[in-house]
């Protein structure tokens, strides 16, 4: 092999000069163009940077922040429920979109003897929003179910999946009742169990065992 | 009976050359024919797009760079298959020109988005034809597309060297289902709104960067007004503009390498070489 390899450290010398460079001068270790190169480099960078920069977290912005407001909405007089059978009733659930920003959700009374999880909700206020990817259910109330349109999704009485698709019961909504009025709040979702996972996941993630772990909830919710 | 001719204006008359003039150069004395004659007013007129043209070229350099592209040696059994590329960005180019003309009537809103859209087919003037072409050029163009990918793969012509252009190929046609993905939910109806709820649940289906993927298509947790304005900034600006760009690159490796031959034609020897093999 050529002698160089043998002795690396010697193979260059890290002055110009020695390395032949024209226009080198004594004692000089990067040249006048190479300094010039980075350095025109680097601004250009940092001259892109400042606008790319802010506007790629501008887009990419509502990924991590919570756009939901915190607040309870009025459904109607406390007598207008039962633990017997579902009421629908709108509520807003995204801001400033008119109509689209609407949704249908089912409210029954808590049933102490039938609802050990989620005892602490006066309430049970069902999403209408499948857990398998989003269609709206609707409650039919001979069979005492919930059924998707889209996928043949079904759920229970108590929006546990009983067949279909979808991967997880339906999603809830905080209640409280204040002054006889029933208020509806933030969402939550359940895992089969219908354990209650404060962070409400999208649907078509799974909740059970390690799968929570592959659908992490939104950062700030 | 000879008609007399009917009176001319001078500008228009033809003049008669000048003495001495021999057409060489004209000096200062406007252009002139070869004869030396002073040009006529048709004639003038034809030299104005040649001179044109000629002033573009001198300062541009284009004709030996268009000579080049246009004007390309193309392998024996070249066919009509080999036109699906072009057509497929003719398409592209329709789908450009119909969505910048429905943009000036169609309002990103919640609200307005399902009424504007029906005003375009409904009240105003060739806004169904437009609307039409735009919605039924966009399946054109993906079938297009997939032809085109078909030919490209069955003619074997994604190999060496042209494995990058068959890549940026592959991410033109995922752009193109893009297109079609946020395109379908600006018209903002039953269809188009839950079809796209289902499509960006999907979306959410994918494990660890699935459920940010879909708040990244939503604008948020929620499906609302920032998800349409989303959709139709990614559908008109966002994606137009990077498909535009990897057409020019796909082109100009197109240029650059060349086309190959049909898979079914064998490659001619030179006789000598076929002696040689014996």
């Amino acid at each position: 092999m050529a002698e160089p390899k043998k002795n690396p450290k010697h193979r260059k010398s890290r002055y110009t000069a020695d390395r032949g460079i024209a226009g080198a001068w004594e004692g000089e270790t990067v040249t006048r163009r190479r300094v010039f190169e980075i350095g025109a480099q680097g601004v250009g960078g940092i001259a892109v940077a400042a606008f790319a920069l802010p506007a790629l977290g501008f887009a990419l912005g509502p990924m991590f922040e919570d756009q939901l407001p915190d607040h309870f909405q009025d459904v109607g007089p406390e007598k207008d429920f039962n633990d017997e059978t579902y009421v629908a009733k709108v509520i807003e659930i995204a801001p400033g979109a008119g109509e689209a920003g609407k949704t249908t959700i089912y409210v029954r009374k808590t049933d102490p003897s039938r609802d050990q999880q989620n005892a602490d909700q006066p309430y049970v206020a069902i999403s209408t929003r499948c857990a398998h990817l989003g269609c709206p259910v609707r409650y039919v109330q001979a069979s005492r179910r919930f059924i998707c349109p889209c996928h043949g999704g079904v759920y229970g009485f108590q929006g546990e999946v009983t067949g279909g698709p979808p991967v997880r019961p339906l999603d809830r909504f905080y209640t409280k009742a204040e002054g006889g009025r029933v208020l509806v709040g933030p969402r939550f979702s359940l895992n089969s169990k219908l354990e209650r996972f404060p962070h409400p996941r999208d649907p078509s993630n799974h909740l059970d065992g390690l799968w929570q772990y592959l659908y992490p909830a939104r950062p700030s919710t | 009976m000879k008609l007399p001719q009917p009176p001319l204006p001078r500008s228009l008359q033809r003049r008669p050359a000048r003495p001495g003039a021999d057409g060489a150069g004209p000096n200062g004395q406007g252009p002139h024919d070869q004869k030396g004659a002073a040009l006529t007013p048709k004639e003038r007129a034809i030299e104005v797009p040649v001179s044109v043209v000629g002033w573009l070229d001198e300062r541009t350099g284009a004709s030996p760079f268009l000579r080049g592209f246009l004007y390309r040696k193309v392998p024996k059994g070249t066919n009509w298959f080999y036109t699906l590329g072009s057509a497929s960005m003719f398409a592209f180019l329709s789908q450009a020109v119909t969505g910048v003309f429905l943009a000036m009537y169609y309002e990103p809103d919640t609200s307005r988005a399902y009424e504007s859209a029906s005003r375009i087919t409904n009240e105003l003037f060739l806004g169904e034809l437009v609307r039409g072409m735009h919605r039924w050029g966009s399946t054109v163009m993906l079938v297009l597309v997939f032809l085109h990918l078909g030919r490209t793969f069955f003619f074997g012509a994604y190999k060496y060297p042209r494995e990058l252009n068959w890549i940026i190929g592959v991410i033109l046609l995922v752009l193109t289902l893009l297109m079609g993905f946020t395109g379908y939910l600006l018209p903002f109806d039953q269809r188009s709104f839950w079809a796209t709820v289902v499509g960006v649940n999907l979306n959410s289906s994918g494990p660890i960067i699935g459920p940010y993927l879909a708040d990244f298509l939503r604008g948020g947790p929620e499906f609302g007004s920032y998800t349409l304005s989303r959709f139709y900034a990614m559908h008109m600006l966002l994606i137009p503009g990077l498909i535009a760009a990897l057409i020019g690159a796909h082109l100009y490796l197109v240029a650059k390498l060349g086309t190959t031959a049909p898979p079914w034609l064998k490659a001619e020897k030179p006789k000598a070489l076929a002696k040689e093999e014996i």
